[in-house]
């Protein structure tokens, strides 16, 4: 069975979960960046990269990057960070199934909400604040739209001159508090039928989400738990405390924090296999700390048998060990 | 040919991998996947082979109707034009990477931003085509609903533009600068999340007919999409408009490029290249497509009667356009029946035949040679500035275009022989962005 004992995610956004860390950052041109972390991710044996965003952030987008990496990848899993709050859930949905067709079945979502008021401002919206309502319809309305086409829709049939039996085809009709989406969706059911859907601790009623995001050592209600952590590891040039020391104060953002050495890391991972199903680790530069984690953590941890590597061709549900849903739309479904 | 007007004119390809409608032929054994990465790659690193200027995704909001019914005719379902580009960005070096993206259902900060995301990830390589949906019906896939008349849509895509260069521009050689942007359709406060890329900002391309769109892209656009490409005389009576219109909004008249939208078909021979046609045709005119081309006239439902038969004895009626695909849009139904009856007794032709002769047209065929010819009067006397060119066949229809046409027209000088630039902007050989030149430069 697929899962060995802990999954690795690793977040790959800008230059590190430490807001001075972008003093360090790279000076390679964007694309070359972004393909370069990526592969330093894949190669050393991640089951998934997730790639943060907020909608009024600096930056690129999650989802373009993260298509961009799902192209330039061939195992790693990929996961953005897409928020509900202003954005349209069709267009959350199309570009989401797009990036799981683009990587064959590799692709997740980090459900987020945006609370800021500068992003309100920058979508010229006013200030929506029950931002948990809108994470629960859209979320709905992207899982519906996902399953909207069943998966042989497109039948190509010669005879009749019909690409497409329309009966596999389902309006979702969904009617929220605050909007109403028809579908159906425009992009036909991706590999994975359901990307894998990741959501922090108690934003999403557990129904919706397939892995939890929590800063806790024990599992959620939901089929998989993740550990947040974030990590500060020593290299050869400095130890982790005189590298934060350097860099100045580091908030607190309600994760588990570690800073040490690489072997304690792994001693720390190994403990918690188990009690919860993956980590998401967040490395304090990125550059810096991701390359320590795939030169020697995260061998030590598969050496040590307490993760796996995933296999070429596995789509990220599969690596989970999570199945893969029928529509439910599907007749044989209801 | 002493006075050619355009004598050291070239032209410029794009490819349009459509994804919808009955011109890309999905019955042949040859059809391959309208989804696999595979396909949009091979498409996409083709027409890089061929030094071809973009290639090209379209966008529609809500799956094709007809009568109410999601059309199961034809191709449908595609991946979202700026994701998949931003894949395809990992995978090719030189070829621009155009995305058609609607401002009505989209706002200005997201937009902007995915679209300057694509710009960078691709190195200055991303293009824009401004599209203006307005019909209620594809409003109900959206938070925003259905709204905007025929003028609003146009406001508001004209606002939108100037907002998102604001944004594009907004950050300069002293880091971000807050943007505010205050317009009818638009309330924006917000510090442009990205640097300019290597060709400044994302080229604009417009594709429009009205008068509304045109002066639109009069106005606003580096590239004009249109459907005058395959008759000489069209295209060149839709240029010169363009540049009076150019010269309208003070624009340099070589400040907009011309790209129609066109099939090539190629065979080794005239008589080849007519027989390809023939089964081409025959493939994207299927029987049950017959009956709905000749619906959309009719303005009634024809699908069960039989399309290797006469044409339907009842006269047309004028049907309500929903703005839903396939809503009977024929201008004026009756007189397009009285030549199709015309036309099919003068020529003994079937319903499915006089579908084919008569109904939407367009492309061209030849061999290598006559097609070279051809094309090279098109851009020499100044009727188009290329072509945006669908494949019939996903994804080794671009093969013949790249192999044979391309060396023809190499050799007759009319066709880059490698890329001089990097950026999208450096193939199309524009000018900088619209907001991005000195009032000098602008006047001359
Ligand atoms: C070559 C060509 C391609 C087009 N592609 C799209 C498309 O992919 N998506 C879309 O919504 N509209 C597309 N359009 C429609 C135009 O954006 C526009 O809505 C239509 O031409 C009507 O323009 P008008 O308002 O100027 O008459 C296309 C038009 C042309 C001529």
């Amino acid at each position: 069975m697929p899962n060995p004992g802990l999954h690795l995610a690793v977040e790959i956004d800008g230059d590190g979960a430490h807001p001075a860390a972008s003093r360090r950052a790279d000076p390679l041109a964007v694309s070359r960046r972004v393909r370069a972390v990526a592969a330093i991710a894949e190669n050393a044996g991640f089951t998934l990269a997730t790639v943060d965003d907020e909608p009024s952030n600096s930056g690129i987008g999650a989802v373009e990057r993260a298509a961009f990496i799902a192209a330039a990848t061939s195992t790693l899993g990929i996961v953005p960070t897409v928020s509900t709050t202003y954005t349209e859930p069709f267009h959350v949905s199309s570009q989401l199934a797009s990036i799981d067709h683009i990587s064959v079945g590799r692709a997740g979502w980090l459900v987020s909400e945006s609370t800021a008021a500068e992003t309100a401002r920058a979508w010229g919206r006013p200030l929506v604040d029950d931002t948990r309502r809108e994470a629960r319809d859209a979320t709905r309305v992207v899982r519906d739209l996902w399953d909207s086409w069943e998966d042989d829709a497109v039948v190509r049939d010669v005879a009749t001159s019909r690409y497409l039996d329309r009966d596999r085809l389902h309006y979702i009709d969904f009617v929220g508090e605050t909007f109403s989406v028809k579908g159906p969706a425009i992009v036909p059911r991706s590999p994975q039928g359901q990307l894998v859907v990741f959501a922090p601790a108690d934003l999403l009623p557990p129904e919706l989400v397939d892995v939890t995001l929590t800063s806790e050592t024990t599992r959620a209600a939901t089929p998989l738990t993740f550990t947040e952590i974030e990590v500060a590891l020593s290299t050869p040039q400095a130890t982790a405390g005189e590298r934060i020391a350097e860099l100045g104060p580091w908030p607190e953002r309600g994760r588990l924090r570690y800073a040490g050495s690489a072997d304690g890391l792994v001693a720390l991972l190994t403990d918690l296999a188990g009690a919860v199903d993956g980590v998401r680790l967040h490395p304090l530069v990125l550059n810096e700390d991701l390359a320590v984690l795939s030169q020697l953590v995260v061998p030590a941890l598969i050496r040590g048998g307490v993760a796996a590597r995933p296999i070429p061709g596995a789509s990220l549900r599969t690596t989970l060990g999570l199945p893969r849903p029928v529509s439910r739309f599907q007749e044989s479904a209801r | 040919m002493t006075d050619v007007p355009y004598p050291d004119a070239t032209l410029h390809f794009g490819v349009f991998f459509q994804g919808v409608n009955h011109w890309t032929i999905w019955s042949a054994p040859e059809s391959g996947s309208q989804l696999d990465p595979a396909s949009f790659r091979r498409v996409a690193q083709t027409a890089e082979r061929g030094l071809f200027d973009a290639f090209f995704l379209g966008e529609g909001l809500r799956l094709r109707e007809v009568d109410g019914r999601i059309h199961d005719l034809d191709v449908a379902g595609r991946p979202d034009a700026i994701t998949q580009l931003s894949a395809l960005a990992a995978v090719t070096d030189r070829i621009g990477l155009v995305s058609t993206s609607n401002t009505t259902f989209n706002e200005p900060a997201d937009l902007a931003r995915r679209l300057s995301g694509l710009d960078l990830l691709s190195d200055g390589r991303a293009g824009w085509n401004v599209v203006t949906t307005d019909n209620a019906w594809t409003g109900e896939n959206f938070r925003r609903g259905g709204f905007l008349d025929h003028a609003d849509r146009y406001r508001r895509a004209e606002e939108f533009v100037v907002a998102a260069r604001a944004i594009w521009d907004g950050w300069t050689a002293d880091g971000p600068q807050r943007v505010q942007v205050r317009s009818s359709q638009f309330d924006l406060d917000l510090l442009p999340p990205l640097p300019r890329s290597a060709q400044g900002h994302p080229v604009i391309f417009r594709a429009g007919d009205s008068a509304e769109g045109r002066d639109f892209a009069a106005r606003h656009a580096d590239v004009i999409f249109s459907a005058h490409g395959n008759d000489f005389d069209d295209a060149l009576a839709f240029a010169q408009d363009i540049r009076r219109r150019l010269r309208a909004a003070g624009r340099p008249e070589d400040d907009l490029r011309i790209l129609p939208g066109t099939e090539i078909i190629i065979g080794a021979t005239e008589e080849e290249a007519r027989e390809k046609a023939r089964w081409v045709r025959l493939q994207q005119v299927t029987p049950a497509t017959a009956l709905n081309i000749a619906g959309l006239v009719w303005g009634f439902d024809l699908s069960d009667r039989d399309a290797d038969g006469p044409l339907p004895t009842e006269d047309p009626v004028i049907a309500e356009n929903t703005g839903a695909f396939g809503a009977r849009r024929v201008a004026d139904p009756r007189a397009v029946v009285d030549r199709w009856r015309a036309e099919s007794a003068a020529h003994n032709w079937s319903l499915r035949e006089t579908a084919i002769a008569l109904g939407p047209q367009r492309g061209h065929v030849g061999t290598p040679a006559s097609l070279a010819d051809k094309f090279t009067r098109f851009a020499r006397f100044g009727a188009v500035h290329g072509f945006n060119i669908t494949p019939y066949l996903i994804p080794d229809g671009l093969d013949d275009i790249v192999t044979l046409l391309v060396p023809e027209l190499q050799e007759r000088g009319v066709y880059r022989t490698s890329y001089t630039g990097t950026t999208l902007r450096d193939h199309l050989g524009l000018r900088a962005p619209l907001t991005r030149r000195d009032p000098v430069e602008q006047a001359s």
